[in-house]
């Protein structure tokens, strides 16, 4: 069991700083996310918390313990690699087995907590298999297996199924948690896909060229972005996000077209507008705001996606439930849902 | 790579000549040492040219092996080349691992000072050596070839490591300590057991390098009773001139050495190149 | 070392080993490595270069001291070192251009398929592992008229007009230690040649072959861009690898007749070994030093301007 606290955490190589006053508690069996663009520092985070790059300042504690100088060995975590690591030269069992073994626990013991975990993910029949003789999915869940027979205070994912196909990740996502859910253990995740954030996290840290940019629920994270970064990396598509300027108590576009906004506008300091695809919608003339021609359109059948150029604005995405009749180079009429417009600062911060 | 296109018979033909030319070239002067080595001195003139003998003998192979000290450079060598591929080996695993997984302050400078050492005449280096070893009364002692040797071989061997090092993921040593190992633990139980070949494959080039050499074995040793293989083959011709019979099987001899590293190497040569041919 | 890392101030708990070890360890790995490359080799080498400077001769011990530049000055009026800086050019293009032709042929070849490919290979990569003087001395009985056939050979040719033993004729000995050290040399060509080879994409071929490109043109337009940095650099290093091996013609010749095969490195040995001299051989050693290294600059220079990779 494991309560994480980070205090101003810094890393840096010589003189290029990778991460600066990383500030994060992390509560015991707590799914955290730590996401971001690549280069961010996520890896490098991660790799801190295990041990694997020193500190280079701050504070690093677990249960109050003080971290920074232990060695991984006694940490008391087990990692997840992508490239999941496994030893090419030990069979299934006995890569799993390892940390028991190197711990020099007696063997029932070891062969019971062996047993159990291929159990768990299925690999009870590949015990004697070596690493090369397996599949991808199989070497992803083994990577795992050695991570639960050790029962550790947390576990750390390294960007686990980005070297697995579309379907297994879906399948690996889920499988992962299922396992949170039955251990109850404190997991930290990196990746640099947002789905996986959204759909495992308890609370996603999003992290920007060595900066927590935001922490929070999924939810949070998606209705109220704390700055343009995370609005813009956050959901899928990308949000819309245009030049605007506060006219009273609505927001002119660069084309002069003027928004409704429901709530208060601030009265100064908006410099942009953002809005995601799916809450602008196609509108009959009288309820449009302004209109635009439609240049692409994608039917994917769930949804259509509609790339919209609007002259002196630029260009939009626009994404509908369902089918929606509209062809490339037909002329759209165009409506924002005035609740949700995101606001933002020159600086990016978020005003609502 | 032409799989695809169709060989004239006559391009067929000529590929075929062109690898028995090379096949000829290469084998032919072996070939010729163990004839000679299994001619009986009488006909050794009188079937001077012939390529097969008329009758063969391990008469020869007998008398180098009894009548002379053969025996004592062989095992002279074997001391000295054994000795020198196994610290070599150790040495340059730990240098090289260390170029392959560490970054520290001074790396850039000890490369560079490793490859400065591959650059100069070694025989530049010989006058120097040879009064250090004998003001520290080392000369005639097998141990002084051997530091020699080891020093010698080390760069090379390192930068061999390194890209054996290289191949392996650090995630594995990685893992390795977060499952509980110590570094050195870690490059124990998981980073050696697979780095095998390649401790193979410097084991054996080092043993092959230290076989052969002559130069610095003939400026350091003198005296009979430590004389390594090279050095005493030498002398041996020298004293002996007359006797090719005797000269041919002492050769013979002194090539099955470095044939077994060889064969031994080969194995994990030819695995390498091809390795990267189903990699790309 | 251990006992002086003190605990930094104000962080009140010990700090175990663990820093030490980051900053500590690689230096534990290298040490033994660099001790021995600095003792054996470097060191020496300094001293080789001072000796360049000063008479050192074991046969006339009570001559020793700093002579400045007087080593060179015997070097520059000296015939047999311009002859054998003479023969070095000779020796060492030689050979290198055979080395090379062959070993890429042989590299050629071996990148094809037949049938017993990997037993060719094995036996035309062995005299690589022959030791150098076994080579030499089986190559020089292979010249000798009594023991070996390739007098009566080159006489029944035409080449020769009798069979007598090209080592001793001071026109023709040169080519007895080439003909070695091409033997001994075109496995390492052949076998740095073949990994590059490897190297290169299959598609590239067969993207060749679509566009409609003949053997020849697939040969001259992909294979050797390709292998062009390799064969740079190879070439580069085995050139002054060459230049520097004595063992063959030491044991074929001994540099005779008539100082007719000896090269700067035999030189260097034979003043060093035979007469002792340690000043004059450092001094030839140093020559031969800055004649590589301006060698080197040159390719260098030539091979960032030629080739793009």
């Amino acid at each position: 069991m494991a309560r994480i606290e980070l205090q101003s955490i810094a890393k840096s190589y010589g003189s290029v700083e990778v991460l600066r006053d990383i500030n994060l508690t992390i509560e015991d069996g707590e799914f955290i996310v730590l996401v971001g663009p690549s280069g961010c520092g996520k890896s490098t985070l991660l790799r801190m918390i295990a041990g694997l790059e020193p500190i280079s300042g701050g504070e690093f504690t677990i249960d109050g313990r003080r971290m920074n100088e232990v060695p991984p060995r006694d940490r008391d975590m087990a990692m997840v690699f992508q490239s999941y690591a496994l030893y090419p030269h030990m069979d299934v069992a006995r890569n799993m087995g390892f940390s028991l073994e190197i711990r020099k626990a007696a063997a029932e013991d070891r062969q019971s907590k062996i047993q159990g975990a291929a159990k768990t993910l299925g690999l009870t029949g590949l015990k004697e298999r070596l690493p090369k003789q397996l599949s991808g999915g199989q070497r992803q869940r083994v990577a795992m297996g050695r991570a639960i027979v050790r029962d550790p205070s947390a576990f750390l994912f390294d960007e686990p199924l980005s070297n697995l196909d579309a379907a297994l990740r879906v399948e690996m996502r889920l499988e992962i948690a299922r396992l949170h859910q039955r251990l109850e253990a404190t997991m930290i995740y990196v990746t640099h896909d947002q789905v996986e954030a959204l759909t495992l996290a308890d609370r996603i840290v999003v992290l920007n060229g060595g900066d927590i940019q935001q922490v929070g629920t999924p939810l949070d994270l998606y209705e109220r972005p704390a700055n343009k970064f995370v609005a813009q990396f956050i959901g899928s598509p990308t949000m819309n996000v245009l030049r605007a300027e506060a006219k009273g108590d609505s927001i002119a576009l660069s084309g002069g077209t003027r928004i409704q906004v429901e709530g208060d506008v601030p009265a100064s300091g908006v410099s942009e507008l953002g809005i995601r695809p799916e809450h602008i919608h196609v509108a009959g003339s009288e309820a449009a705001q302004f209109s635009g021609r439609a240049e692409l359109v994608e039917h994917l059948g769930s949804d259509t996606n509609i790339h919209v150029q609007v002259d002196g604005i630029g260009p939009f995405l626009v994404r509908e439930h369902g089918h929606v009749p509209v062809n490339t180079g037909d002329e759209v009429g165009l409506f924002i849902d005035p609740e949700k417009v995101h606001l933002f600062a020159e600086d990016g911060r978020s005003l609502r | 790579m032409s799989a695809l296109r169709k060989s004239s018979p006559l391009a067929v033909t000529g590929k075929y000549l062109a690898l028995a030319f090379y096949l000829t070239f290469a084998l032919f002067p072996l070939y010729w040492l163990a004839k000679i080595a299994v001619t009986p001195d009488k006909l050794i003139f009188s079937e001077g040219t012939a390529m097969v003998p008329s009758s063969f003998t391990f008469e020869n192979f007998r008398t180098v092996l009894i009548a002379t000290d053969f025996l004592s450079y062989f095992k002279n060598s074997l001391i000295v080349s054994l000795g020198t591929a196994a610290i070599t080996t150790c040495v340059a695993a730990a240098a090289g691992y260390a170029f392959s997984r560490f970054d520290f302050r001074g790396k850039r400078l000890v490369i560079a000072l490793m490859l400065i050492t591959q650059m100069f005449p070694l025989l530049m280096i010989i006058a120097p050596i040879y009064k250090i070893v004998a003001a520290v009364g080392l000369l005639n002692s097998l141990t002084s070839l051997i530091i020699v040797y080891t020093a010698f071989n080390v760069p090379f061997a390192t930068f061999l490591m390194q890209s054996f090092f290289d191949g392996i993921p650090k995630d594995l040593e990685e893992a390795g300590m977060i499952d509980g190992c110590t570094r050195f633990e870690a490059l124990r139980k998981i980073i050696l057991p697979l780095t095998l070949p390649g401790l193979g494959a410097t084991l054996g080039f080092i043993f092959t390098a230290a076989w052969s050499e002559l130069l610095f074995a003939l400026m350091l040793i003198n005296s009979n009773d430590t004389m390594t293989f090279p050095v005493g083959l030498l002398t041996f011709v020298s004293k002996f001139s007359v006797d090719w019979g005797q000269m041919m099987a002492a050769g013979v001899l002194a090539l099955v050495p470095s044939c077994l590293f060889f064969i031994f190497i080969q194995r994990y040569l030819v695995q390498g190149l091809t390795s990267g041919a189903v990699k790309g | 070392m251990m006992s002086t890392t003190k605990p930094a101030p104000g962080k009140p708990r010990a700090r175990p080993s663990f820093y030490f070890r980051y900053l500590v360890e690689p230096y534990l790995y290298i040490s033994p490595a660099f001790v021995l490359i600095a003792l054996v080799m470097l060191v020496p080498l300094v001293i080789g270069v001072s000796y360049a400077f000063q008479s050192v001769s074991l046969l006339r011990p009570f001559e020793t001291g700093w002579v400045g530049t007087e080593n060179f000055q015997a070097l520059w009026t000296d015939r047999k070192f311009w002859l054998a800086l003479k023969n070095t050019f000779w020796w060492t293009l030689g050979s290198i251009f055979f080395q090379f032709f062959l070993g890429l042929g042989l590299a050629l070849l071996l990148n094809t398929h037949f049938y017993g490919k990997r037993l060719v290979q094995a036996l035309v990569f062995l005299p690589w592992a022959v030791p150098t003087f076994l080579s030499a001395l089986t190559w020089a009985w292979l010249f000798n008229p009594t023991i070996g056939p390739l007098p009566h050979w080159l006489a029944a040719l035409g080449i020769l007009s009798e069979p007598y033993n090209i080592l001793g004729d001071p026109d023709l000995a040169m080519w007895g230690p080439i003909t070695a050290n091409v033997w001994f040399g075109i496995p390492f060509f052949a076998i740095t040649l073949l990994a590059a080879l490897q190297s290169i994409p299959g598609e590239l071929y067969e993207a060749a072959e679509i566009d409609g490109a003949t053997a020849w043109q697939s040969f001259t337009k992909i294979t050797l861009p390709f292998l062009a940095p390799m064969i740079a650099i190879t070439v580069m290093l085995r050139t002054i690898w060459i230049a520097n091996f004595a063992d063959l013609i030491f044991v074929m010749t001994g540099g005779g007749p008539a100082n007719s095969t000896q090269i700067l490195s035999t030189y260097i040995f034979t003043t060093a070994f035979r007469k002792l001299d340690f000043g004059y051989a450092s001094a030839i050693a140093v020559a031969l030093l800055v004649l590589l290294l301006i060698y080197a600059v040159i390719l260098l220079v030539l091979r960032r301007r030629l080739v793009k990779i």
